[in-house]
């Protein structure tokens, strides 16, 4: 019992040491924290400006273009009223085409500079929610938020969380071994004072051993047998039921794309991207231009997104994979040209001798892609969630019921069989869905 | 048993009966095969020059000009039926409502997530959508928006113009355009007879 509560103490200084570490850690952050309001609020005051209607504006008018601090489609607007006058700002940001147009040597220059792109005109903003935007677009940049603090407690998933656990595991390990080197120890001094204060210690007395006991006894053998048989049948049946089955195939992706961030979090489509599915036998995988609708826009992952498995700069990595890939230069946001294909490895595929079309399961029954793929907004990474055996095709159809509501072709089909079979609703198997051709030939 | 299901690798593909029943003589969808040039991917781009069965050339360029041209001039060629409207709808949830918002206001959940900014709202009146700069815009792509013209069918994209017509004239408290004309069978008849309904509800809000 002592032991346990030394373990215990053990631990309560350990929580006691984390939060004092924190404590001494928090003042720090705190400083860190306040800093940058106070720059805000000086900033905003200069440009005259209030920053927080500007950033509203910003975001909903100007950010499809423009960075504050990075080029996009449009320049970094940083610093920007250190390049230009105001009343130049002006009426740039409310008709910018109509001052190329009058010749203004500056606007016409750096619309040659990005290749003559048009910049919208915004009639509907006054000056005052020009220079609202103004005062948020020059707020400098902040320090990056990773500083003391998290640094020294997040971990990070490729070297950091491994080496924790494995530190832990191998403190773990030395305390077993320690203990049995003193249980060792401590019987062996117990023996040797036996042997010094001449104390018998009690000899094993000999027994007829168990296991002749048991051949002796006819009737255990027989039932151990058939057990032992019975038993091994089962898994050597279950061993060649599930050859050729690849429920739960998980293979490594080239890049790490996760189905929960798309398709959970943000709630993509599926047919967003697997667009073929609508229309085709297969799902098919998106080609990287679909990738670049969204990520010429998403060269990072946000701060939330990283989790305790992997880390933002981990995500940032796997985004630069696919500029990698496509070729495209986020310096001067244009393609190279430079493209290597991404070998993504296939998972779900059926044998050559069976045949499955996606349109007809997605679109012409309605069948969501869930129910055969299974919670695939949730998985960091694909897997094969369903056996795709034949037995697990039969049952859908047999339990599933054909949706024909606006769907005039089996109208015909669908009056007739449902009289033939007398039922209402009429299965998938009803159809013919248990009929080899369809899916063999 | 578990025993097994663990030694099982989820990495590697399960082994197999009868492999050559399994797997195709010809070539499979996303396959590698040694044929297939330097990558040796079953992918491969379409042969330059070739053209899908259907195809219309777009005869629009895209630069400025030629989105100038095609807002000002093109039009669209499908009739505007309630079951257009509904296929575009659906077609515009799958590809559109992410960034634009399921009203077309520039209000999707990418946008509210702060994942992608600037996403303007259809009524945006500096921009002035017209049908024929929808249809030039998802095709082509205009700045930071992509192009889907990879992703829809020219129809399905005409389809998705009508949607976004009817959503900015939403926006806009205005009455989106019902083709009711000469109607060609019965079964039109009775659609367009619907929409016209449709209409009449429309105008009361
Ligand atoms: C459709 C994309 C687009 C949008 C939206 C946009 N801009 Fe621009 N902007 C540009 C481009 C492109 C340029 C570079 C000049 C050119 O090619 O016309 C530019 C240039 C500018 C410049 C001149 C920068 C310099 O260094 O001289 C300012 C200022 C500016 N934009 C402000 C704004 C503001 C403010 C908004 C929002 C109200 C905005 N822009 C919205 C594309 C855009
Ligand atoms: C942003 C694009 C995108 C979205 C949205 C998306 N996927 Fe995927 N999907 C991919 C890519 C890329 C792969 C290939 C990489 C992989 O297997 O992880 C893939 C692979 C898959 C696979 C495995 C294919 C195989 O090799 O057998 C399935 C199944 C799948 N997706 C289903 C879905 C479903 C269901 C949804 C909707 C909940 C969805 N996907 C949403 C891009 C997407
Ligand atoms: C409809 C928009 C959209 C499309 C299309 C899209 N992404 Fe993303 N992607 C996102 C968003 C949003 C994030 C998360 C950003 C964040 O959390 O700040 C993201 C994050 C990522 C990340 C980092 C997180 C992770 O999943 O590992 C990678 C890598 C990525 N995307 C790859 C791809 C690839 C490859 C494709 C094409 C198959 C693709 N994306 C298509 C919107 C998109
Ligand atoms: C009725 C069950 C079922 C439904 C519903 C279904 N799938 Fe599949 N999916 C399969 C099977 C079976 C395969 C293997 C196909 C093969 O090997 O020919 C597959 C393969 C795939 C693949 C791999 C590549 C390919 O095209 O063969 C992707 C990607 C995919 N599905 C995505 C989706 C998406 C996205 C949806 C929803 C829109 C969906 N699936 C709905 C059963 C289904
Ligand atoms: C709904 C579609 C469907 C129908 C109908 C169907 N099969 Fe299959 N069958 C499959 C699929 C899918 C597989 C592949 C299973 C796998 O890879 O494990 C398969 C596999 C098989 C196999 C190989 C053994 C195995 O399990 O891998 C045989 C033999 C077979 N089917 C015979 C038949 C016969 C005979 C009929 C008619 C009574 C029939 N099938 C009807 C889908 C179907
Ligand atoms: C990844 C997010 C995203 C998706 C998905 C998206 N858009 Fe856009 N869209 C944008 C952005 C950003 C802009 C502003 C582009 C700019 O800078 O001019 C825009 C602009 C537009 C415009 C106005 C262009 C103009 O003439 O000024 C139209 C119309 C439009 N989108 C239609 C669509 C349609 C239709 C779809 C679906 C097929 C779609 N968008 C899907 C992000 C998106």
């Amino acid at each position: 019992m002592k032991q346990v509560k030394y373990r215990n103490s053990a631990s309560k200084i350990l929580l006691l040491g984390t939060v004092f570490l924190f404590s001494l850690l928090n003042p720090v952050l705190a400083q860190e924290e306040t800093a940058t309001p106070e720059a805000v609020a000086t900033e905003a005051a200069a440009a005259g400006g209030d920053v927080t209607k500007g950033e509203a504006l910003f975001k909903s008018l100007c950010a499809a273009c423009h960075k504050r601090y990075k080029k996009m489609t449009g320049p970094a607007l940083f610093g920007v009223t250190e390049r230009r006058d105001t009343e130049w700002l002006y009426s740039w940001i409310k008709n910018s085409s109509a001052m190329i147009a009058s010749g203004d040597a500056d606007a016409i220059a750096i619309y040659e500079e990005y290749n003559k792109t048009a910049m919208n005109s915004f009639p509907q903003l006054t000056n005052t929610d020009i220079d609202n935007i103004l005062a948020y677009v020059m707020v400098p940049k902040a320090a990056p938020k990773t500083p003391v603090g998290t640094a020294s407690t997040a971990v990070s998933p490729d070297s950091g969380s491994g080496v924790s656990t494995n530190l832990i595991l191998l403190a773990l390990g030395l305390i077993f071994l320690m203990l049995v080197g003193v249980l060792f120890l401590v019987n062996r001094t117990l023996r040797n004072f036996a042997a010094a204060n001449n104390i018998e210690l009690p000899e094993e007395e000999h027994r007829k051993p168990i296991w002749q006991s048991f051949v002796e006894n006819q009737f255990l053998i027989l039932v151990t047998a058939i057990f032992v048989l019975l038993a091994s049948g089962y898994f050597v049946y279950g061993y060649f039921m599930q050859v050729g089955v690849d429920q739960g195939y998980q293979p490594i992706q080239p890049i790490h794309y996760s189905h929960k961030i798309h398709a959970g979090d943000n709630k993509i489509e599926c047919k967003y991207c697997h667009s073929s599915a609508r229309v085709s036998k297969h799902s098919g995988i998106p080609s990287l231009n679909v990738c670049m609708n969204c990520h010429k826009s998403i060269s990072e992952v946000a701060e939330e997104t990283a989790t305790e498995d992997y880390s933002k700069a981990f995500y940032d990595k796997e985004i630069q994979k696919l500029y990698k890939a496509v070729g495209w230069d986020e310096g001067s946001q244009s393609y190279t040209g430079d493209t290597e294909p991404v070998k993504w490895v296939r998972i779900h595929n059926l044998p050559d001798f069976a045949y499955f079309n996606h349109s007809q399961h997605v679109s012409v029954a309605g069948v969501e892609c869930q129910k055969c793929h299974g919670p695939v907004e949730e998985m960091e990474v694909m897997y094969q969630h369903a056996p795709l055996t034949m037995g697990w095709c039969i049952n859908c159809h047999r339990e599933t019921n054909v949706k024909v509501e606006g769907n005039e072709y089996y109208a015909k089909i669908h009056e007739e069989l449902s009289k033939k079979y007398g039922v209402d609703k009429l299965t998938a198997a009803q159809m013919g869905g248990l009929e080899c051709g369809k899916c063999h030939y | 048993m578990l025993s097994i299901v663990s030694c099982k690798k989820d990495s590697k593909p399960n082994y197999q009966y009868m492999p050559n029943m399994y797997e195709s003589l010809g070539y499979e969808t996303y396959g590698e095969y040694n044929v297939f040039g330097e990558t040796g991917q079953e992918a491969q781009l379409p042969a330059p020059g070739s053209i899908p069965r259907g195809w219309m050339p777009y005869d629009y360029e895209n630069s400025t000009t030629g989105y100038q041209l095609a807002k000002d001039s093109l039009k669209n060629p499908i009739r505007y039926t309630k079951a257009n409207q509904e296929s575009g709808k659906e077609l515009y949830n799958i590809y559109c409502a992410i960034c634009h918002g399921e009203k077309g206001d520039g209000k999707g959940t990418l946008v509210k997530r702060e994942k992608i900014l600037g996403v303007p709202s259809y009524d945006d009146i500096g921009r002035a959508i017209t049908q024929g700069s929808i249809y030039h815009v998802m095709y082509y792509g205009i700045n930071s928006m992509g192009s889907y013209a990879s992703q829809t069918s020219e129809h399905e994209r005409w389809q998705i113009v009508q949607y976004v017509q009817k959503l900015k004239a939403d926006l806009e408290g205005k009455t989106p355009r019902v083709d009711t004309g000469v109607a060609l069978s019965t079964e039109v008849v009775k659609v367009s007879n619907e929409t016209t309904e449709e209409n009449h509800d429309n105008a009361h809000h």
